[in-house]
Protein backbone atom coordinates (compact mmCIF):
# COMPACT_ATOMS: atom_id res chain seq x y z
CA UNK A 1 0.00 0.00 0.00
CA UNK A 2 1.22 3.20 -1.22
CA UNK A 3 0.92 7.09 -0.99
CA UNK A 4 2.03 10.27 -2.26
CA UNK A 5 5.24 11.56 -0.40
CA UNK A 6 3.60 14.81 -0.62
CA UNK A 7 0.21 16.95 0.34
CA UNK A 8 0.02 19.21 -2.63
CA UNK A 9 0.97 18.51 -6.62
CA UNK A 10 3.21 22.09 -6.87
CA UNK A 11 5.60 21.24 -8.84
CA UNK A 12 7.77 17.56 -10.28
CA UNK A 13 10.57 19.30 -8.31
CA UNK A 14 9.02 17.78 -4.97
CA UNK A 15 8.08 13.90 -6.06
CA UNK A 16 9.92 11.32 -5.84
CA UNK A 17 10.24 8.30 -8.71
CA UNK A 18 8.40 6.36 -6.32
CA UNK A 19 5.47 8.83 -6.11
CA UNK A 20 5.53 8.88 -10.23
CA UNK A 21 4.83 5.45 -10.50
CA UNK A 22 2.36 5.43 -8.03
CA UNK A 23 0.59 8.14 -10.20
CA UNK A 24 1.22 6.29 -13.38
CA UNK A 25 -0.15 2.99 -12.38
CA UNK A 26 -2.81 4.84 -11.27
CA UNK A 27 -3.57 6.23 -14.23
CA UNK A 28 -3.56 2.70 -16.14
CA UNK A 29 -6.55 2.19 -13.57
CA UNK A 30 -8.31 5.48 -14.67
CA UNK A 31 -7.49 5.05 -18.53
CA UNK A 32 -9.61 1.45 -18.39
CA UNK A 33 -12.56 3.39 -16.50
CA UNK A 34 -12.55 6.12 -19.23
CA UNK A 35 -12.77 3.87 -21.89
CA UNK A 36 -16.04 2.04 -20.36
CA UNK A 37 -19.47 1.98 -21.73
CA UNK A 38 -19.98 4.32 -18.36
CA UNK A 39 -17.15 6.59 -17.99
CA UNK A 40 -17.53 7.24 -14.76
CA UNK A 41 -16.35 6.24 -10.64
CA UNK A 42 -18.11 7.34 -7.26
CA UNK A 43 -14.79 7.47 -4.91
CA UNK A 44 -15.07 11.46 -4.81
CA UNK A 45 -18.56 12.14 -3.87
CA UNK A 46 -18.18 14.01 -1.34
CA UNK A 47 -15.55 16.21 -2.62
CA UNK A 48 -15.41 19.86 -3.76
CA UNK A 49 -12.75 20.89 -6.26
CA UNK A 50 -12.61 24.55 -7.22
CA UNK A 51 -10.65 25.03 -10.28
CA UNK A 52 -9.56 28.87 -10.22
CA UNK A 53 -7.65 30.07 -13.72
CA UNK A 54 -6.39 33.50 -13.58
CA UNK A 55 -4.63 32.42 -16.91
CA UNK A 56 -6.65 31.59 -20.14
CA UNK A 57 -6.64 27.65 -20.87
CA UNK A 58 -8.84 25.49 -22.71
CA UNK A 59 -7.00 21.71 -22.84
CA UNK A 60 -6.20 21.70 -19.35
CA UNK A 61 -9.19 23.30 -17.69
CA UNK A 62 -11.09 20.69 -19.85
CA UNK A 63 -8.92 18.19 -18.77
CA UNK A 64 -9.00 19.06 -15.34
CA UNK A 65 -12.95 19.29 -15.46
CA UNK A 66 -13.42 16.09 -16.83
CA UNK A 67 -11.18 14.46 -14.60
CA UNK A 68 -12.93 15.71 -11.47
CA UNK A 69 -16.99 15.16 -13.15
CA UNK A 70 -15.25 11.29 -13.83
CA UNK A 71 -14.36 10.85 -10.04
CA UNK A 72 -18.03 12.33 -9.49
CA UNK A 73 -16.51 15.43 -7.41
CA UNK A 74 -18.27 18.72 -6.99
CA UNK A 75 -17.03 21.00 -9.64
CA UNK A 76 -17.27 25.16 -9.22
CA UNK A 77 -14.64 27.33 -12.15
CA UNK A 78 -13.79 30.56 -11.82
CA UNK A 79 -11.93 32.86 -14.54
CA UNK A 80 -10.17 35.89 -13.55
CA UNK A 81 -11.25 37.81 -16.38
CA UNK A 82 -14.75 37.44 -15.33
CA UNK A 83 -13.96 38.18 -11.27
CA UNK A 84 -13.38 40.38 -8.48
CA UNK A 85 -9.82 40.26 -8.72
CA UNK A 86 -10.08 42.87 -11.27
CA UNK A 87 -11.75 44.72 -8.67
CA UNK A 88 -8.39 44.82 -6.77
CA UNK A 89 -9.06 41.09 -4.04
CA UNK A 90 -5.86 39.84 -3.40
CA UNK A 91 -4.84 36.04 -4.34
CA UNK A 92 -5.27 35.16 -0.87
CA UNK A 93 -8.60 36.61 -0.04
CA UNK A 94 -10.01 35.14 -3.33
CA UNK A 95 -8.89 31.78 -2.49
CA UNK A 96 -10.76 31.71 1.03
CA UNK A 97 -13.95 32.96 0.44
CA UNK A 98 -14.02 30.66 -1.98
CA UNK A 99 -12.66 27.97 0.40
CA UNK A 100 -15.47 28.91 3.30
CA UNK A 101 -17.51 27.39 0.88
CA UNK A 102 -16.06 24.12 1.96
CA UNK A 103 -13.86 23.66 -1.12
CA UNK A 104 -11.83 20.11 -0.36
CA UNK A 105 -8.91 20.89 -3.63
CA UNK A 106 -8.00 24.00 -5.41
CA UNK A 107 -6.78 23.60 -8.89
CA UNK A 108 -5.30 26.34 -9.65
CA UNK A 109 -3.29 28.14 -13.04
CA UNK A 110 -1.69 31.65 -12.39
CA UNK A 111 0.19 33.90 -14.08
CA UNK A 112 2.74 34.64 -11.38
CA UNK A 113 5.74 31.61 -10.47
CA UNK A 114 5.05 30.46 -7.18
CA UNK A 115 1.55 31.27 -7.04
CA UNK A 116 0.97 27.44 -5.93
CA UNK A 117 3.59 27.34 -3.69
CA UNK A 118 2.48 30.50 -1.67
CA UNK A 119 -0.70 29.12 -1.53
CA UNK A 120 -0.16 26.30 -0.08
CA UNK A 121 1.38 28.14 3.10
CA UNK A 122 -2.07 29.97 3.30
CA UNK A 123 -4.69 28.22 2.91
CA UNK A 124 -6.42 25.07 4.28
CA UNK A 125 -7.21 22.90 1.13
CA UNK A 126 -5.10 20.70 -1.21
CA UNK A 127 -3.32 22.67 -3.90
CA UNK A 128 -2.75 21.43 -7.35
CA UNK A 129 -0.60 23.55 -9.80
CA UNK A 130 -2.23 23.98 -13.42
CA UNK A 131 1.04 26.11 -14.36
CA UNK A 132 2.52 28.64 -12.52
CA UNK A 133 3.69 31.59 -15.34
CA UNK A 134 7.15 30.03 -16.75
CA UNK A 135 7.72 27.93 -13.80
CA UNK A 136 6.22 24.50 -13.76
CA UNK A 137 3.28 22.48 -15.38
CA UNK A 138 3.49 19.24 -13.33
CA UNK A 139 0.35 17.46 -14.68
CA UNK A 140 1.43 17.87 -17.84
CA UNK A 141 4.93 16.87 -17.56
CA UNK A 142 3.10 13.74 -15.85
CA UNK A 143 0.80 13.01 -18.79
CA UNK A 144 4.42 13.72 -20.99
CA UNK A 145 6.20 11.01 -19.52
CA UNK A 146 2.87 8.14 -19.23
CA UNK A 147 2.62 8.91 -22.84
CA UNK A 148 6.30 8.02 -23.52
CA UNK A 149 6.05 5.37 -21.25
CA UNK A 150 2.98 4.29 -23.10
CA UNK A 151 4.66 4.41 -26.74
CA UNK A 152 8.07 2.52 -25.76
CA UNK A 153 7.41 0.86 -22.90
CA UNK A 154 9.56 2.65 -20.52
CA UNK A 155 11.16 6.24 -19.55
CA UNK A 156 14.40 5.19 -18.62
CA UNK A 157 17.24 5.16 -20.69
CA UNK A 158 15.37 6.71 -23.72
CA UNK A 159 16.61 9.83 -25.08
CA UNK A 160 14.43 12.67 -25.21
CA UNK A 161 14.55 16.37 -26.89
CA UNK A 162 12.48 19.66 -25.55
CA UNK A 163 12.52 22.04 -28.80
CA UNK A 164 11.67 25.07 -28.89
CA UNK A 165 11.22 27.83 -26.64
CA UNK A 166 12.59 27.04 -23.01
CA UNK A 167 12.85 30.01 -21.55
CA UNK A 168 9.19 30.98 -20.81
CA UNK A 169 8.22 27.34 -20.99
CA UNK A 170 6.84 26.19 -17.43
CA UNK A 171 6.35 22.38 -19.57
CA UNK A 172 10.02 22.11 -20.33
CA UNK A 173 10.96 22.57 -16.86
CA UNK A 174 8.69 20.52 -15.45
CA UNK A 175 9.29 17.57 -18.29
CA UNK A 176 13.29 17.91 -17.66
CA UNK A 177 12.55 17.24 -13.90
CA UNK A 178 10.51 14.37 -15.00
CA UNK A 179 12.41 12.91 -17.47
CA UNK A 180 15.56 13.36 -15.38
CA UNK A 181 13.92 11.67 -11.77
CA UNK A 182 12.98 8.21 -14.28
CA UNK A 183 16.47 8.29 -15.80
CA UNK A 184 15.82 9.57 -18.98
CA UNK A 185 18.57 11.53 -21.13
CA UNK A 186 17.28 15.00 -21.77
CA UNK A 187 18.43 18.04 -24.58
CA UNK A 188 16.72 20.81 -25.29
CA UNK A 189 17.01 22.68 -28.87
CA UNK A 190 16.35 26.21 -29.61
CA UNK A 191 17.60 29.55 -30.92
CA UNK A 192 20.45 30.55 -27.53
CA UNK A 193 18.48 33.57 -27.17
CA UNK A 194 15.45 31.17 -25.80
CA UNK A 195 17.39 28.70 -23.61
CA UNK A 196 18.36 29.75 -20.28
CA UNK A 197 21.61 30.44 -19.08
CA UNK A 198 22.16 27.72 -16.53
CA UNK A 199 19.86 24.82 -18.05
CA UNK A 200 22.90 22.72 -18.15
CA UNK A 201 22.69 22.57 -14.11
CA UNK A 202 19.60 20.65 -14.32
CA UNK A 203 21.98 17.59 -15.99
CA UNK A 204 20.71 18.17 -19.82
CA UNK A 205 22.39 18.90 -22.79
CA UNK A 206 22.27 21.68 -25.36
CA UNK A 207 21.69 21.64 -28.92
CA UNK A 208 21.18 24.47 -31.34
CA UNK A 209 20.93 22.15 -34.82
CA UNK A 210 17.77 20.80 -35.06
CA UNK A 211 18.83 18.05 -37.39
CA UNK A 212 21.21 16.56 -34.90
CA UNK A 213 19.12 16.52 -31.80
CA UNK A 214 16.46 14.90 -33.86
CA UNK A 215 19.68 12.22 -34.71
CA UNK A 216 19.97 12.01 -31.52
CA UNK A 217 16.52 11.61 -30.07
CA UNK A 218 14.10 8.88 -29.88
CA UNK A 219 11.51 11.44 -28.34
CA UNK A 220 11.04 15.09 -29.90
CA UNK A 221 8.74 17.18 -27.78
CA UNK A 222 7.81 20.26 -29.66
CA UNK A 223 6.87 23.49 -28.10
CA UNK A 224 5.04 26.82 -28.85
CA UNK A 225 6.64 29.70 -28.64
CA UNK A 226 5.28 31.47 -26.63
CA UNK A 227 5.00 35.38 -27.92
CA UNK A 228 2.43 36.25 -25.04
CA UNK A 229 5.03 36.06 -23.01
CA UNK A 230 8.01 38.04 -24.28
CA UNK A 231 8.73 41.35 -24.06
CA UNK A 232 11.44 41.67 -26.12
CA UNK A 233 12.68 40.10 -29.60
CA UNK A 234 13.81 36.90 -28.98
CA UNK A 235 14.76 36.23 -32.77
CA UNK A 236 14.56 37.84 -35.90
CA UNK A 237 11.33 36.44 -37.68
CA UNK A 238 8.74 34.01 -37.29
CA UNK A 239 9.64 32.91 -40.54
CA UNK A 240 13.59 32.40 -39.82
CA UNK A 241 12.16 30.53 -36.57
CA UNK A 242 10.69 27.84 -38.20
CA UNK A 243 12.90 27.69 -40.86
CA UNK A 244 15.71 26.76 -38.36
CA UNK A 245 13.91 25.11 -35.30
CA UNK A 246 10.63 24.11 -37.65
CA UNK A 247 10.00 19.96 -37.84
CA UNK A 248 9.03 18.84 -41.04
CA UNK A 249 8.28 15.66 -43.24
CA UNK A 250 11.43 16.61 -45.27
CA UNK A 251 13.69 16.69 -42.15
CA UNK A 252 11.83 13.36 -40.04
CA UNK A 253 12.49 11.62 -43.78
CA UNK A 254 15.58 12.39 -44.02
CA UNK A 255 16.70 11.28 -41.16
CA UNK A 256 15.23 7.87 -41.26
CA UNK A 257 14.79 6.33 -38.23
CA UNK A 258 11.29 6.24 -36.17
CA UNK A 259 11.24 9.79 -33.36
CA UNK A 260 8.03 10.18 -31.57
CA UNK A 261 6.23 13.47 -32.05
CA UNK A 262 4.93 15.17 -28.79
CA UNK A 263 3.28 18.40 -28.59
CA UNK A 264 1.56 19.61 -25.54
CA UNK A 265 -0.31 22.22 -27.53
CA UNK A 266 -1.89 24.43 -28.44
CA UNK A 267 -0.27 24.13 -31.74
CA UNK A 268 1.12 26.78 -34.72
CA UNK A 269 0.82 24.28 -37.11
CA UNK A 270 2.97 25.19 -39.96
CA UNK A 271 5.71 27.22 -37.28
CA UNK A 272 6.95 24.97 -35.06
CA UNK A 273 5.39 21.93 -36.83
CA UNK A 274 4.05 21.22 -40.01
CA UNK A 275 0.31 19.88 -40.40
CA UNK A 276 2.05 16.77 -42.01
CA UNK A 277 4.31 15.88 -39.06
CA UNK A 278 1.33 16.86 -36.75
CA UNK A 279 -1.11 14.62 -38.31
CA UNK A 280 0.97 11.51 -38.80
CA UNK A 281 1.72 8.21 -37.37
CA UNK A 282 4.23 8.89 -35.50
CA UNK A 283 2.60 11.84 -33.77
CA UNK A 284 1.31 10.82 -29.98
CA UNK A 285 -0.23 14.31 -29.62
CA UNK A 286 -3.84 13.35 -29.28
CA UNK A 287 -3.04 10.44 -27.13
CA UNK A 288 -1.46 13.20 -24.66
CA UNK A 289 -4.48 14.33 -24.93
CA UNK A 290 -6.54 11.14 -23.81
CA UNK A 291 -3.99 10.16 -21.13
CA UNK A 292 -4.36 14.06 -19.62
CA UNK A 293 -7.64 12.92 -18.03
CA UNK A 294 -6.66 9.60 -16.65
CA UNK A 295 -3.27 11.28 -15.54
CA UNK A 296 -5.21 14.03 -13.43
CA UNK A 297 -7.79 11.83 -12.14
CA UNK A 298 -4.83 9.98 -10.66
CA UNK A 299 -3.34 13.05 -8.94
CA UNK A 300 -6.66 14.09 -7.77
CA UNK A 301 -7.62 10.68 -6.21
CA UNK A 302 -4.64 10.36 -4.50
CA UNK A 303 -4.21 13.96 -2.99
CA UNK A 304 -8.14 13.47 -1.90
CA UNK A 305 -7.56 9.87 -0.51
CA UNK A 306 -4.92 12.49 2.12
CA UNK A 307 -8.19 14.30 3.39
CA UNK A 308 -9.68 12.89 6.40
CA UNK A 309 -13.08 12.91 7.34
CA UNK B 1 -1.20 -15.16 17.45
CA UNK B 2 -3.01 -18.24 16.73
CA UNK B 3 -3.44 -20.09 13.47
CA UNK B 4 -5.79 -22.71 12.85
CA UNK B 5 -6.57 -24.51 9.27
CA UNK B 6 -9.67 -25.03 8.13
CA UNK B 7 -9.34 -26.53 4.90
CA UNK B 8 -6.40 -27.83 2.96
CA UNK B 9 -5.55 -27.80 -0.38
CA UNK B 10 -7.72 -31.54 -0.96
CA UNK B 11 -10.84 -30.14 0.99
CA UNK B 12 -10.61 -27.24 -1.46
CA UNK B 13 -10.04 -28.88 -4.41
CA UNK B 14 -13.50 -31.08 -3.55
CA UNK B 15 -15.40 -28.29 -2.81
CA UNK B 16 -14.69 -25.61 -5.89
CA UNK B 17 -15.53 -29.23 -8.03
CA UNK B 18 -18.85 -28.94 -6.26
CA UNK B 19 -19.34 -25.09 -7.23
CA UNK B 20 -18.38 -26.38 -10.88
CA UNK B 21 -21.22 -28.31 -11.20
CA UNK B 22 -23.58 -26.64 -9.35
CA UNK B 23 -22.79 -23.80 -11.97
CA UNK B 24 -23.34 -26.23 -14.62
CA UNK B 25 -26.99 -27.24 -13.23
CA UNK B 26 -28.29 -23.69 -13.21
CA UNK B 27 -26.26 -21.71 -16.70
CA UNK B 28 -26.48 -24.90 -19.42
CA UNK B 29 -23.48 -24.26 -21.75
CA UNK B 30 -22.90 -20.98 -20.23
CA UNK B 31 -23.60 -19.19 -23.32
CA UNK B 32 -25.59 -16.69 -21.70
CA UNK B 33 -23.05 -16.97 -18.53
CA UNK B 34 -20.00 -14.48 -17.73
CA UNK B 35 -18.08 -15.48 -14.30
CA UNK B 36 -16.79 -12.11 -12.92
CA UNK B 37 -13.67 -12.86 -10.09
CA UNK B 38 -13.35 -9.51 -7.88
CA UNK B 39 -9.49 -8.34 -7.51
CA UNK B 40 -7.45 -9.03 -5.86
CA UNK B 41 -8.18 -12.28 -4.28
CA UNK B 42 -11.67 -13.53 -5.95
CA UNK B 43 -9.75 -14.15 -8.96
CA UNK B 44 -7.82 -17.28 -8.11
CA UNK B 45 -11.07 -18.62 -7.25
CA UNK B 46 -12.56 -17.22 -10.63
CA UNK B 47 -9.38 -18.85 -12.71
CA UNK B 48 -9.94 -22.39 -10.99
CA UNK B 49 -13.47 -22.65 -11.18
CA UNK B 50 -13.01 -21.74 -14.80
CA UNK B 51 -10.12 -23.97 -15.76
CA UNK B 52 -12.29 -26.96 -14.35
CA UNK B 53 -15.29 -25.84 -16.57
CA UNK B 54 -13.25 -26.03 -19.39
CA UNK B 55 -10.94 -28.80 -18.61
CA UNK B 56 -12.99 -31.42 -17.12
CA UNK B 57 -16.59 -30.40 -18.22
CA UNK B 58 -15.66 -29.10 -21.95
CA UNK B 59 -17.65 -25.70 -21.59
CA UNK B 60 -16.20 -24.33 -24.79
CA UNK B 61 -16.10 -19.73 -24.97
CA UNK B 62 -16.16 -19.59 -20.98
CA UNK B 63 -16.20 -15.56 -20.56
CA UNK B 64 -14.20 -14.68 -17.83
CA UNK B 65 -13.52 -11.54 -16.53
CA UNK B 66 -11.73 -10.01 -13.53
CA UNK B 67 -13.55 -6.91 -11.62
CA UNK B 68 -11.19 -4.31 -9.55
CA UNK B 69 -14.07 -2.22 -7.26
CA UNK B 70 -11.06 -0.14 -5.53
CA UNK B 71 -12.94 2.89 -6.76
CA UNK B 72 -16.21 1.99 -5.79
CA UNK B 73 -15.64 1.42 -2.20
CA UNK B 74 -17.57 2.99 0.61
CA UNK B 75 -14.58 3.43 2.49
CA UNK B 76 -12.57 5.61 0.80
CA UNK B 77 -11.05 8.55 3.24
CA UNK B 78 -12.18 6.57 6.00
CA UNK B 79 -9.25 3.98 6.55
CA UNK B 80 -5.90 4.61 7.79
CA UNK B 81 -3.91 2.73 4.66
CA UNK B 82 -4.83 4.00 1.06
CA UNK B 83 -6.19 2.17 -1.11
CA UNK B 84 -4.33 0.49 -4.27
CA UNK B 85 -6.29 -0.16 -7.32
CA UNK B 86 -5.61 -3.23 -9.11
CA UNK B 87 -6.02 -4.13 -12.75
CA UNK B 88 -9.92 -4.95 -14.33
CA UNK B 89 -10.26 -7.22 -16.83
CA UNK B 90 -13.59 -7.05 -18.68
CA UNK B 91 -13.41 -7.61 -23.11
CA UNK B 92 -16.70 -7.89 -23.09
CA UNK B 93 -20.23 -6.48 -22.41
CA UNK B 94 -22.47 -8.03 -20.20
CA UNK B 95 -25.52 -6.71 -21.19
CA UNK B 96 -28.77 -9.26 -20.63
CA UNK B 97 -26.10 -11.76 -19.06
CA UNK B 98 -26.51 -13.72 -16.13
CA UNK B 99 -23.34 -12.55 -14.20
CA UNK B 100 -21.50 -14.86 -11.52
CA UNK B 101 -19.44 -12.42 -9.27
CA UNK B 102 -16.73 -14.87 -7.72
CA UNK B 103 -15.01 -14.15 -4.16
CA UNK B 104 -12.91 -16.07 -1.94
CA UNK B 105 -14.58 -14.91 1.39
CA UNK B 106 -17.66 -13.20 2.26
CA UNK B 107 -17.56 -11.15 5.04
CA UNK B 108 -19.49 -7.68 5.59
CA UNK B 109 -20.58 -8.14 1.95
CA UNK B 110 -19.43 -4.12 1.45
CA UNK B 111 -17.20 -5.56 -1.58
CA UNK B 112 -19.83 -7.41 -3.02
CA UNK B 113 -22.35 -4.17 -2.87
CA UNK B 114 -19.49 -2.09 -4.32
CA UNK B 115 -19.16 -4.79 -7.23
CA UNK B 116 -22.81 -4.15 -7.97
CA UNK B 117 -22.37 -0.96 -8.21
CA UNK B 118 -19.23 -1.11 -10.31
CA UNK B 119 -20.94 -3.71 -12.80
CA UNK B 120 -23.33 -1.31 -13.97
CA UNK B 121 -20.29 0.61 -15.91
CA UNK B 122 -20.46 -2.53 -18.26
CA UNK B 123 -24.19 -3.04 -18.86
CA UNK B 124 -27.39 -4.18 -17.22
CA UNK B 125 -27.25 -8.00 -16.74
CA UNK B 126 -29.93 -9.97 -17.06
CA UNK B 127 -29.06 -11.59 -13.29
CA UNK B 128 -26.30 -11.61 -11.04
CA UNK B 129 -25.58 -14.72 -8.35
CA UNK B 130 -22.38 -14.96 -5.96
CA UNK B 131 -20.33 -17.64 -5.40
CA UNK B 132 -17.96 -17.43 -2.61
CA UNK B 133 -15.05 -20.20 -1.50
CA UNK B 134 -15.93 -19.01 2.24
CA UNK B 135 -19.21 -17.84 4.05
CA UNK B 136 -18.86 -16.03 7.45
CA UNK B 137 -21.85 -15.93 8.86
CA UNK B 138 -23.13 -13.40 11.82
CA UNK B 139 -20.94 -11.22 10.40
CA UNK B 140 -22.84 -9.62 7.51
CA UNK B 141 -23.03 -5.59 7.25
CA UNK B 142 -25.33 -5.91 4.27
CA UNK B 143 -28.49 -7.70 3.22
CA UNK B 144 -26.20 -9.70 0.79
CA UNK B 145 -26.19 -13.78 0.55
CA UNK B 146 -24.51 -15.85 -1.61
CA UNK B 147 -25.80 -17.83 -4.50
CA UNK B 148 -23.31 -20.76 -4.69
CA UNK B 149 -21.34 -20.95 -1.01
CA UNK B 150 -18.02 -23.42 -0.39
CA UNK B 151 -18.11 -23.63 3.48
CA UNK B 152 -19.78 -22.30 5.67
CA UNK B 153 -17.76 -20.76 8.45
CA UNK B 154 -18.81 -19.22 12.03
CA UNK B 155 -15.80 -17.35 12.74
CA UNK B 156 -15.94 -14.05 15.82
CA UNK B 157 -14.68 -10.44 14.89
CA UNK B 158 -11.68 -10.80 15.94
CA UNK B 159 -10.44 -13.83 14.09
CA UNK B 160 -9.81 -13.67 10.29
CA UNK B 161 -10.42 -16.09 7.37
CA UNK B 162 -7.06 -16.61 5.48
CA UNK B 163 -7.25 -17.84 2.04
CA UNK B 164 -3.87 -18.55 0.17
CA UNK B 165 -2.94 -20.08 -3.16
CA UNK B 166 -0.27 -21.93 -4.43
CA UNK B 167 -0.15 -19.19 -7.19
CA UNK B 168 1.19 -16.79 -4.48
CA UNK B 169 2.20 -18.60 -1.46
CA UNK B 170 3.26 -22.02 -1.17
CA UNK B 171 0.17 -24.23 -0.92
CA UNK B 172 -3.67 -24.45 -1.30
CA UNK B 173 -5.20 -23.74 2.24
CA UNK B 174 -7.70 -22.08 4.51
CA UNK B 175 -7.20 -20.88 7.66
CA UNK B 176 -8.48 -18.87 10.80
CA UNK B 177 -6.48 -16.91 12.67
CA UNK B 178 -6.98 -15.06 15.98
CA UNK B 179 -5.12 -12.68 17.44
Amino acid sequence: MSKLSVEHLLGIKYLTEEDIQLIFETADQFKEVINRPIKKVPSLRDITIANLFFENSTRTKLSFELAEKRLSADVINFSASQSSVKKGETLIDTVNNILSMKVDIVVMRHPNVGAGIFLSKHVDAKIINAGDGTHEHPTQALLDSYSIREKLGSVKGKNVVIVGDILHSRVALSNIYALKLQGANVKVCGPTTLIPKYITSLGVGVETDIRKALEWCDVANVLRVQNERMDVKYFPSTREYSQLFGINKELLDSIGKEIVIMHPGPINRGVEITSDVADSDSSIILNQVENGVAIRMAVIYLLAQQIKR
Amino acid sequence: MSKKALLNANEIQIILQRLACQLIENHNDFSETVLIGLQPRGIFVADRIADILRNEYGVKDLHLGYLDITFFRDDFRRRDEPLTATTTKIDFLIENKNVVLIDDVLYSGRSVRAALTALQSYGRPNNIELLVLIDRRFSRHLPIQPTYRGRQVDAINEEKVLVTWKETTENDGVFIESK
